[in-house]
């Protein structure tokens, strides 16, 4: 069998991290902004899971797990939060909400 | 009877204190009668107690009555406790009758005054503290009453307070003797590191031993005291607040500014004496200050208008005359002056303020004239203080008192022909500027209506003192004209007799000789000038205006120390008005303010720069973590 | 008997929240409650204060003593102790307490209830600081005394109150937490020394401390109490604080809680911190020169009459800056004294600025003039005290002024030259109060009337104290006087100093000491 190196699959999770940290940076669609906050955390699994594989340990595939649970949790919180900044100021730009201005 | 020395000071207190809180109250009939009455009785008490002196004289010399202990700390112990021997005896006398005198008078003079109970309570007051600084056993207690008579005559020159120019004058006089009370406090702290005591009697007896004549700390301290001495005796440099005084009612000018208040200087120093014996150079600087003191103010009494400033001025010269006598060692002389002089002084206070009284309150002597006809008894009582003060020969006292400072300021071992120069100088001026007051007021054309004539409790009082001054003179008569010495006797047991320069006795009668010119001379010129040929002196006026203005104003010392100390003080209290030690704080306050300004600029509520910041900052953090 | 050392806060404590109660019920309930509250406890310290005024020298400077394990582990106890020096204090404390309850009468009517709580809770901290001799608990009633002051000022004050409140609250607090580590350092240093951890007075005292650690625990200190004193470059908060507060809040302030300070610097500063204290002596007396001066300068060209006899505060707080740290024992009694007197006398300034102030609602001089004519009476008690802020003899502010020069003279000649000159200075500035005030042509056209019978009361007790402290200084200056002498010799005489409960057995004193031990 072969194996797929990890650098491989541990530069496949940055490309994907460095895509969500711009996509976050650059977006204005909050919900956007949510995806891309899940393509880093997905990422991050990755690199877990390749981790967890090179160093044939089950703390990497727990740790996915984890981070799914969390995901799960965020994306729950995240959308009520979306749909109550919808409700308030009927945009979904991140922009707009700049009530907390110092 | 002894025992009752307490109530000597005690009974003005009382009186001082029943008006008080009486106040309004009171009805307005038994005003004067508790005001003269205490004193009064106090002077009764004086009379009782001096014979029984007198008669049965302590072995000490001195009577002592501790009253009760007043500060015990640590070492630092002080006696409310009275202290009576003759030298305290001659001026008690002095404070109690002519405090009465001036009462009885006060009790017509300020009849319509709306604020009569106010007026007898100050007027006790101050007599109470008076005789508690004559009479105090210590330094400190003697401060007490120094200041208590500082207070009262601040609260009498400004006792008309709705105007506000009396405000000024009182404060004015007030600060000033601050001053010289200020060195005074500073000697007592130095007397008490020496001694351990602030005792007179214990530094008297300490000190010669302690010192020896001419130590420095005798001088400084002997200095010191000269300091407060020059504040309440209105002496140079410390003279400027005693014409501005007279803002006060008349009464309170004979009282205070003129008999005893002002003389206090003249007690410290006699009754400090062992310690300027000690310092000579600082008890030739009590003569010359004298000197000076009596020519500056004689000049200054020649221009004045006012005739209650001519007064003033007199005052401080013949202060002047009593300190030059301490200061060339002829103490009873100085206090033989002082009494005569409260005699004569006072009379013609208390003359001047009747006459004032009499033409609705003008001051200013050339627009009188002619109230000799209107005004009899004040004349002629007024012309006996003012022969006294110009010490015309043979019949007034002011001529016996004077004479001897005279003759001592020349014969003294410590005399010299200069002081000598000034007195004499002194004495013809003096006679100048007296005649020139009573020529300008009662003699002449008529200026003024006079509107009030004066009733029997201020004739009493005017003619009392006019005997006083006249007869007063006769207790110590030179030498040369059949020896009396019964003041000199009488105080022996305190200051020491006054030892003469050999071989010269028999030279006193030409000193004599020469005041009586000088003084009959003096009457002459007034007489030329402003009687004979009136016009005369105005053309010598306006011959000489800007010396003129300049001893007018009192030789403009008055705007030296407005210059020199009261523009300065007012000038920096003014700009630190907002304490400046604020700024430190406000500026950390503004500091603050600046901080958070620029760090609220980066909460710009956009979700993306918070975002960046958290990319840069943790791209930072690993860097430095790879890096380090 | 020593229960009542407690007792005293308690009762206040108490008082106060009772009155809060029944405020809702009456205003004069409340009024009424704090006055008797305050009354109770001023017949009780001078009941004591007679007892022991026979027997000055009983080889102890300590009177009563109180003493409860409060956290053991810590060694913090609930420690109190009464010498002449507190007892002193206390009287003061809850005279003017009375008088503070009495101003207020017809001054305050909005939210009455509240306020007497406040004011009889700053008085407990006051009482609280005056008595305690557990380190930790000191701390906690030098705050206790600072949050209802700041709601005195807050609610009550003037116009400005926001920002003076604010002032004061801030300066005292941080200086407060300075105090606070320099306790832990001390609590360390002695714990680390000797093994027994404790926040007891009479343990740290005789703590051996390095010079540079004591210097730096003695500024942590020093720094506490000149602030609240205050001495000259902290005294910027005084002004503020002083003019915006309420008239009882100006009175507790400027007689109370700046001798705090005072009691602070004598009961601490220099008994622990001798050596470093010495060391500091000749600055910190020049600092009080400076007051002094400073303090006269600017009250002489103020025209807020509040403000103006705050600067006389400042200005006679010099005196006690100088006369602590000239470690002389006359001085220190003029130092007693001048707490007494000051006390008194600009308390007394403050109600008559506050009675002029209900009458024309003004505190600008230059809208006065010419009250004697209207109010002969006022005006003739606003002569006593500023003839007493100037120090005339015979009043009790010369007893304690002489004494404290006497006393400095000794060491620092020139000193007590400058500030014999703050004395002119003093004249200067009191004679105007009097002249901008009194004399004068009347300016206010509107009718002002003479005293009240209230508040005669209030001005006749205090020229009878003035006068009494001036006239007859003896009973203060004996009840203090060993006090303030074990302070200033530690050394020789702390044996004698130590506690007479301790030696009579009292129970509490006997837990107290099993407490220090665990």
């Amino acid at each position: 069998m072969n194996v797929i190196p990890a650098e491989y699959g541990l530069i496949l999770a940055s490309v994907l991290f460095t895509l969500g940290l711009v996509s976050l940076l650059i977006r204005r669609n909050i919900i956007f902004m949510l995806i891309s906050v899940e393509i880093m955390l997905n990422a991050a699994g990755i690199a877990f899971i390749v981790a967890g594989s090179k160093w044939a340990q089950p703390d990497g595939q727990v740790m996915f797990i984890f981070i799914l649970t969390m995901a799960a949790a965020e994306v729950s919180v995240g959308l009520a939060l979306i749909l109550q900044m919808y409700h308030q100021l009927k945009t979904l730009d991140s922009d707009a909400a700049n009530k907390m201005k110092g | 009877m002894s025992d009752l020395v307490w109530l000597i000071p005690g009974l003005p207190f009382v009186g001082a204190v029943i008006l008080i809180f009486g106040g309004t109250n009171l009805p307005r009939r038994l005003v004067p009668v508790v005001g003269a009455g205490s004193v009064g009785l106090s002077a009764l008490m004086t009379l009782f107690i001096g014979f029984e002196f007198l008669t049965a004289t302590p072995t000490a010399q001195s009577y002592q009555q501790v009253v009760w202990n007043w500060i015990e700390a640590s070492g630092f112990s002080v006696a409310f406790a009275f202290h009576l021997d003759v030298l305290s005896l001659v001026f008690i006398f002095v404070i109690t009758f002519v405090g009465f005198l001036i009462h009885l008078y006060s009790a017509e003079f300020m009849a319509s005054d709306e604020g009569y109970a106010r007026f007898f309570a100050y007027l006790n007051l101050f007599v109470g503290f008076m005789l508690i600084l004559v009479m105090a056993d210590n330094l400190l207690l003697m401060y007490l009453g120094w200041e208590g008579v500082g207070l009262c005559s601040y609260l009498l020159i400004g006792f008309w307070y709705l105007d506000e120019k009396n405000g000024y004058a009182a404060r004015k006089a007030f600060i000033i003797t601050r001053v010289g009370d200020t060195a005074m406090v500073i000697g007592l702290f130095i007397l008490f590191k020496t001694f351990g005591t602030l005792n007179i009697a214990g530094i008297q007896e300490q000190a010669p031993q302690l010192w020896v004549v001419g130590s420095s700390q005798a001088t400084l301290i002997a200095l010191l005291l000269l300091g407060g001495a020059v504040g309440k005796s209105a002496q140079l440099p410390l003279q400027t607040w005693l014409p501005d005084a007279m803002a006060g009612p008349s009464p309170v000018s004979a009282l205070i500014h003129a008999a005893t208040m002002v003389t206090a200087g003249v007690y410290i120093i006699a009754r400090t004496h062992v310690i300027f014996e000690l310092a000579p150079i600082a008890l030739f600087t009590v003569g010359v200050i004298g000197a000076l003191t009596l020519l500056i103010a004689g000049f200054s009494a020649l221009t004045q208008y006012d005739l209650k400033r001519v007064l003033a001025y007199s005052t401080i010269s013949q202060i002047g005359y009593m300190f030059l006598a301490l200061g060339v060692g002829a103490w009873s002389s100085a206090i033989f002056h002082f009494m005569i002089h409260a005699f004569f002084k006072a009379l013609l206070f208390l003359g001047a303020g009747a006459v004032i009284a009499a033409v609705h309150h003008e001051h200013d002597m050339f627009k009188m004239g002619g109230l000799r006809k209107k005004l009899p008894l004040v004349y002629w009582t007024f012309l006996i203080g003012a022969a006294s003060l110009a010490a015309l020969p043979f019949v007034t006292a002011g001529f016996y008192s004077k004479d001897q400072i005279l003759w001592l300021s020349w014969a003294s071992e410590k005399g010299n022909n200069w002081l000598f120069l000034a007195a004499l100088i002194g004495a013809f001026i003096t006679t100048v500027y007296t005649f020139r007051m009573v020529f300008l007021t009662f003699f002449g054309e008529v200026k003024t209506q006079v509107t009030r004539v004066p009733g029997l409790a201020i004739n009493i009082s005017l003619v009392v003192l006019a005997i006083l001054s006249t007869i007063g003179g006769f207790i110590e008569i030179p030498h040369s004209m059949g020896h009396v010495q019964m003041v000199t006797d009488f105080l022996s047991p305190v200051l020491p007799v006054t030892s003469i320069r050999p071989g010269i006795e028999s030279s006193e009668w030409i000193i004599q000789l020469a005041a009586a010119i000088l003084s009959i001379g003096g009457l002459l010129l007034a007489y030329f000038l402003y009687m004979k040929r009136p016009s005369l002196h105005f053309k010598i006026k306006n011959s000489i205006p800007h010396l003129h203005s300049f001893w007018l104003s009192g030789w403009r010392f008055d705007s030296l120390y407005d210059w020199l100390v009261v523009r300065p003080f007012v000038y920096v209290a003014n700009i630190n008005k907002n304490d400046p030690f604020n700024g430190p704080y406000n500026g950390v306050v503004r500091a603050a303010n600046f901080f958070h300004r620029i760090l609220s600029f980066t909460q710009s509520g956009i979700l993306r720069w918070y975002l960046i910041g958290v990319v840069i900052g943790a791209i930072l953090i690993l860097t430095l973590g790879i890096w380090l | 008997m020593a229960i009542i050392l407690p007792g005293f806060i308690v009762t206040l404590l108490l008082g106060g929240i009772l009155s809060w109660i029944v405020a809702k019920q009456s205003h004069l309930y409340a009024r009424w409650i704090s006055l008797l509250t305050l009354l109770a406890n001023f017949i009780a310290i001078i009941i004591i204060w007679i007892q022991n005024m026979k027997s000055p020298a009983s080889g102890s400077s300590w009177i009563l003593n109180f003493s409860v394990a409060w956290i053991p582990s810590f060694g913090i106890n609930f420690h109190m102790a009464l010498d002449g020096l507190s007892l002193l204090l206390l009287s003061l404390t809850f005279f003017l307490g009375i008088l503070s309850v009495l101003i207020s009468w017809k001054e305050i009517q909005s939210r009455v209830g509240l306020y007497h709580f406040c004011l009889l809770w700053v008085l407990a901290g006051i009482t609280g600081v005056f008595l305690t001799m557990d380190l930790f608990l000191f701390y906690f009633f030098w705050e206790v005394m600072l949050i209802p002051m700041f709601f005195l000022i807050l609610i009550w004050g003037h116009e400005n109150r926001r920002y003076a409140a604010f002032k004061f609250f801030i300066f005292t607090q941080a200086s407060g937490l300075l105090m606070l580590l320099s306790i832990l350092g001390l609590y360390f240093v002695h714990g680390g020394q000797t093994g027994i951890y404790s926040f007891d007075y009479f343990q740290l005292l005789g703590t051996a401390l390095a010079p540079k650690i004591g210097m730096w625990l003695m500024l942590g200190f020093l720094v506490a109490f000149i602030v609240k004193l205050p001495a000259v470059p902290f005294h910027a908060w005084l002004p503020d604080a002083h003019s915006e507060a309420p008239t009882a809040g100006s009175l507790v302030l400027a007689a109370l809680m700046l001798k705090t300070g005072a009691y602070g610097l004598l009961r601490f500063i220099v008994p622990l911190f001798r050596d470093a204290a010495m060391e500091i002596a000749p600055w910190a007396m020049a600092i009080g020169v400076l007051g002094i001066l400073y303090g006269a300068l600017l009250a002489f060209s103020q025209t807020n009459l509040k403000r103006l006899v705050a600067y006389t505060s400042v200005s006679h707080m010099g005196f006690i800056m100088l006369g602590v740290f000239s470690f002389n024992e006359v001085a220190a009694q003029g130092v007693v004294m001048q707490m007494m007197a000051h006390g008194i006398s600009t308390g007394a300034l403050f109600i008559l600025a506050g009675m002029i102030y209900e009458r024309i609602h003004t505190r600008d001089i230059r809208e006065m003039g010419g009250f004697w004519m209207k109010m002969p009476f006022m005006g003739a008690t606003a002569l006593v005290f500023t003839m007493a802020t100037w120090g005339l003899p015979g009043l009790g502010n010369f007893v304690a002024e002489f004494l404290t020069l006497v006393g400095v003279w000794q060491v620092a000649p020139m000193l007590t030259i400058l500030a014999a000159i703050g004395l002119v200075a003093a004249t200067a500035y009191s004679l105007r109060i009097l002249q901008k005030v009194f004399y004068g042509s009347p300016v206010v056209s509107m009718e002002l009337t003479d005293l009240s019978f209230r508040e005669r009361i209030i001005m006749g007790a205090l020229v009878i104290s003035i006068i009494w402290l001036g006239l007859f200084p003896q009973p203060v200056l004996n009840t203090s006087i060993e006090a303030v002498n074990v302070m200033l010799h530690p050394n020789n005489k702390v044996e004698a100093s130590v506690l007479p409960s301790l030696k009579t057995g009292d129970a509490f004193s006997l837990r107290e000491k099993g407490g220090s031990d665990e």
